[in-house]
């Protein structure tokens, strides 16, 4: 199990986490996984899936605020040349929204029992993870009824256009999804309508 | 052939009533353009499967802000999301047939609907194999009359049961109604259900007729030679048209009564009085009653007798200039040799159809007098004929079922009562004489008679007051006229009654190309070899 894991891309550790949400420090500076990506991390008993729904870059201590340093550099590349400490005061984090855990090799979409461990590893899922976990849009509910920074319209938009992605025929896929939206939004016909645009790519 | 087995499912019943028929959502992947009002479609019950039609098409959406605000269409993408659940089709289904899941009500087959399907039941199109269990495959009593929307499946019509009461063919002109009439008067001359006595006013029925299109098409003596008799009124025209006749009718002066003139009261615009003062003359002259008020001179012995009768000289006049009409017709003579009655019941008991030309006769009080006359002593003969069969236990007489065309005429509200033909209608079932009506105002025939019709075999109509009374009493009749507004206005028919398990509506069978003709002649040739075969059977054993 740890040898397929390893193969899989790793892109950061738990540092906080709860029963609805994790974030995680990425390795690499700006190197956290794009919005609405499908992510998990494994405990003991289970691996958690998650939607990335937010991603911060910010000096690693709280009270200290980054200062403007290129006045006199070329380009903005060239900052990080001449200060290289730059990339150990910085860290980039992203927040997750936990939407279903596999346990036993079967899928759930809804909350695992238990939040994800402090420390654990957070991998971006495999294309075969992607469809088979994009076969029921139950995690879209979830999504939808989450209270975060950025509107769910944006978050449910970029998680399937990320999903559909995997798929031979990234059309059909957004038109069953639109037509799931559809029913699950009912009565607002307004908020279908911005999620339909911003599924256009 | 695949397409046939596969089934095609159209979407979930979510609402409806016994009363008022079902609402079923069509699923996102079955298209409302696609549907049609008439097509059959299956209910997958919990416990039994309904069988009904689609009367009704409509649109719905989930949100009242679609329709305010459209969304842009123009963009497939959102156009195929929203289409099925945003925006949605409803189709209205009648529920008629049933089928119970267990062993005996398999065998039972289906049954009258008395509740509806569960919510959320799936609905399915029709296959081949569901309507042939609904309508029954051609056999020696079912005749194929012809197929429903967009399906190859044959349509038959149980024909013995069909002939045991009146039935009638509606329509506007130019719908069609001759070439159903003919064909299924083809029918029961093949599945030998009853002898035809056909009125026909335009000479269409008994050797050749014309299509719309100009060509000719043949009828029935051109097909069943040895099974139709043509009788004609008119030899002349016969003569010209090089049809083979078998009688000519000649009607004596004597034949004619007084109740046929009351008859003719409105054609002929006789006064009240008038018709009283025929009856008062043929109390006095008995049966030469005609002759002797047509050879009256304008003498004193006329108005003597006139007075002597207490007929007044204007009403005398009146019915003088009505009787001179009558004698006018050159089919009616002083004194006929035979009579024509007789000849008619001599082929109808062989078995044989008579059709009774009218050629150039074609003024309603010709058809009038001639079909009334004839029909009232046939009528009495067949009285007699079953009454008697009844009293001694023989052979009842071959069930007779006697066309009439423009039957407003004799079955009006005003003459029904009066006409041999109100009668038939009403209660003539007993002794084996029904009617078959060709109308196309059938507002003009009285409604009690029309709630006596069997089976209505009904093509357009769009007068309102028409398809209220073609539909009178009929189970679903708001649904069924929107069925009935929207037929197309050729070879489409809906038929509703005693000879079909539930209303249906048939794209009518081919007639008049050399080939159709041959079906119905092979079918026909079956039968004879049936009836050969029976014959020999009963002779040796």
């Amino acid at each position: 199990m740890n040898i397929r894991m390893d193969n899989a891309q790793r892109l950061g550790e738990v540092i906080e986490a709860s029963t609805t949400d994790f974030t995680a420090q990425c390795f690499e500076l700006f190197q956290s996984p794009p919005l609405g990506s499908l992510v998990k991390t494994i405990d003991e008993s289970a691996e958690l899936f998650g939607i990335v729904c937010h991603a911060t870059t910010a000096s690693l201590e709280t009270g200290r605020r980054p200062i403007a340093r290129g006045k006199d550099e070329t380009n903005d590349e060239a900052i990080y040349q001449s200060n290289p400490q730059l990339l150990q005061l910085l860290r980039s984090e992203f927040s997750v929204l936990v939407v279903g855990h596999k346990k036993n090799e079967k899928l759930y979409y809804y909350l695992p029992p238990k939040p994800a461990r402090i420390h654990s590893f957070v991998y971006l899922s495999s294309t075969d993870e992607m469809k088979e976990f994009s076969q029921s849009f139950d995690f879209l509910n979830v999504l939808l009824n989450s209270h975060l920074l950025i509107p769910t319209e944006e978050l449910v938009a970029a998680a399937l256009r990320q999903i559909s992605q995997v798929f031979e025929d990234p059309y059909s896929f957004l038109v069953t999804a639109g037509k799931e939206l559809a029913i699950l939004l009912g009565g607002d016909f307004n908020q279908i309508k911005t999620i339909m645009g911003k599924l256009k790519q | 052939m695949n397409q046939e087995n596969e089934k095609q499912t159209l979407g979930i019943v979510v609402s409806g009533s016994l009363n008022k028929g079902i609402d079923i959502r069509l699923d996102s992947s079955a298209c409302v353009e696609d549907m049609a009002v008439g097509r059959y479609v299956t209910v997958e019950g919990n416990k039994r499967r309904f069988f009904g039609m689609i009367t009704d098409i409509s649109l719905g959406v989930i949100d009242q802000r679609l329709t305010l605000m459209p969304p842009d269409i123009s963009d497939p993408f959102m156009a195929e999301v929203i289409t099925g659940t945003g925006t949605y089709g409803t189709l209205h289904v009648l529920p008629t047939l049933t089928i119970g899941g267990d062993v005996t009500s398999l065998i039972d087959g289906p049954q009258p609907v008395k509740t509806v399907p569960s919510h959320f039941s799936l609905v399915n199109l029709a296959t081949q194999e569901d309507v042939e269990l609904v309508f029954g495959k051609e056999d020696e009593k079912r005749f194929y009359i012809g197929t429903p929307l967009d399906m190859e499946t044959r349509i038959c019509l149980n024909l013995p049961e069909l002939v045991k009461r009146s039935n009638g063919i509606f329509g506007k002109s130019g719908t069609g109604k001759t070439f159903l009439t003919r064909m299924l008067l083809i029918g029961m001359l093949q599945k030998s259900a009853a002898v035809n006595l056909v009125f026909d006013m335009h000479s269409e029925y008994g050797w050749e007729g014309g299509s719309e299109g100009g060509h000719k098409v043949k009828a029935l003596k051109q097909l069943f030679p040895s099974k139709v008799a043509v009788f004609t009124l008119d030899e002349e025209s016969s003569r010209r048209r090089k049809v083979s006749t078998d009688c000519i009718v000649k009607i004596g002066y004597d034949e004619i009564s007084p109740e046929d003139m009351a008859l003719l009261h409105q054609t002929l615009n006789l006064t009240e009085p008038a018709i009283e003062a025929v009856y008062q003359l043929f109390r006095r002259f008995g049966k030469k009653w005609l002759q002797s008020i047509l050879e009256m001179k304008d003498s004193d012995e006329t108005s003597d007798l006139l007075k002597e009768l207490n007929i007044h000289e204007s009403t005398y006049q009146n019915l003088r200039r009505g009787l001179a009409t009558i004698s006018r017709l050159p089919f009616l003579v002083p004194n006929s040799p035979d009579s024509p009655v007789q000849r008619i019941l001599g082929y109808l008991d062989q078995g044989i159809n008579v059709v009774l030309e009218f050629g150039r006769y074609t003024d309603i009080t010709a058809y009038i007098l001639v079909a009334n006359l004839l029909t009232r002593r046939i009528h009495n003969q067949y009285r007699e004929r079953m009454e008697k069969a009844i009293g001694e236990n023989i052979a009842p007489p071959h069930p007779l079922v006697i066309t009439i065309e423009e039957a407003h005429r004799f079955l009006n509200p005003g003459v029904a009562s009066q006409t041999i033909f109100g009668t038939i209608a009403r209660e003539m079932r007993k002794y084996n004489v029904t009617l078959l009506v060709i109308d196309q105002r059938p507002s003009g025939i009285d409604s009690e008679v029309m709630s006596q019709m069997g089976t209505k075999i009904i093509c357009l109509l769009d007068n309102e007051r028409d398809i209220d009374s073609v539909l009178a009493g009929a189970s679903g009749r708001n649904e069924l006229k929107s069925v009935l507004s929207r037929l197309e206005s050729k070879q489409q028919s809906l038929i509703l009654g005693h000879a079909v398990p539930m209303p249906v509506v048939v794209r009518t069978r081919e007639y008049g190309s050399a080939e159709s003709y041959k079906g119905f002649a092979s079918a026909g040739e079956a039968d004879i070899k049936k009836q050969a075969e029976k014959d020999i059977e009963e002779l040796w054993y």
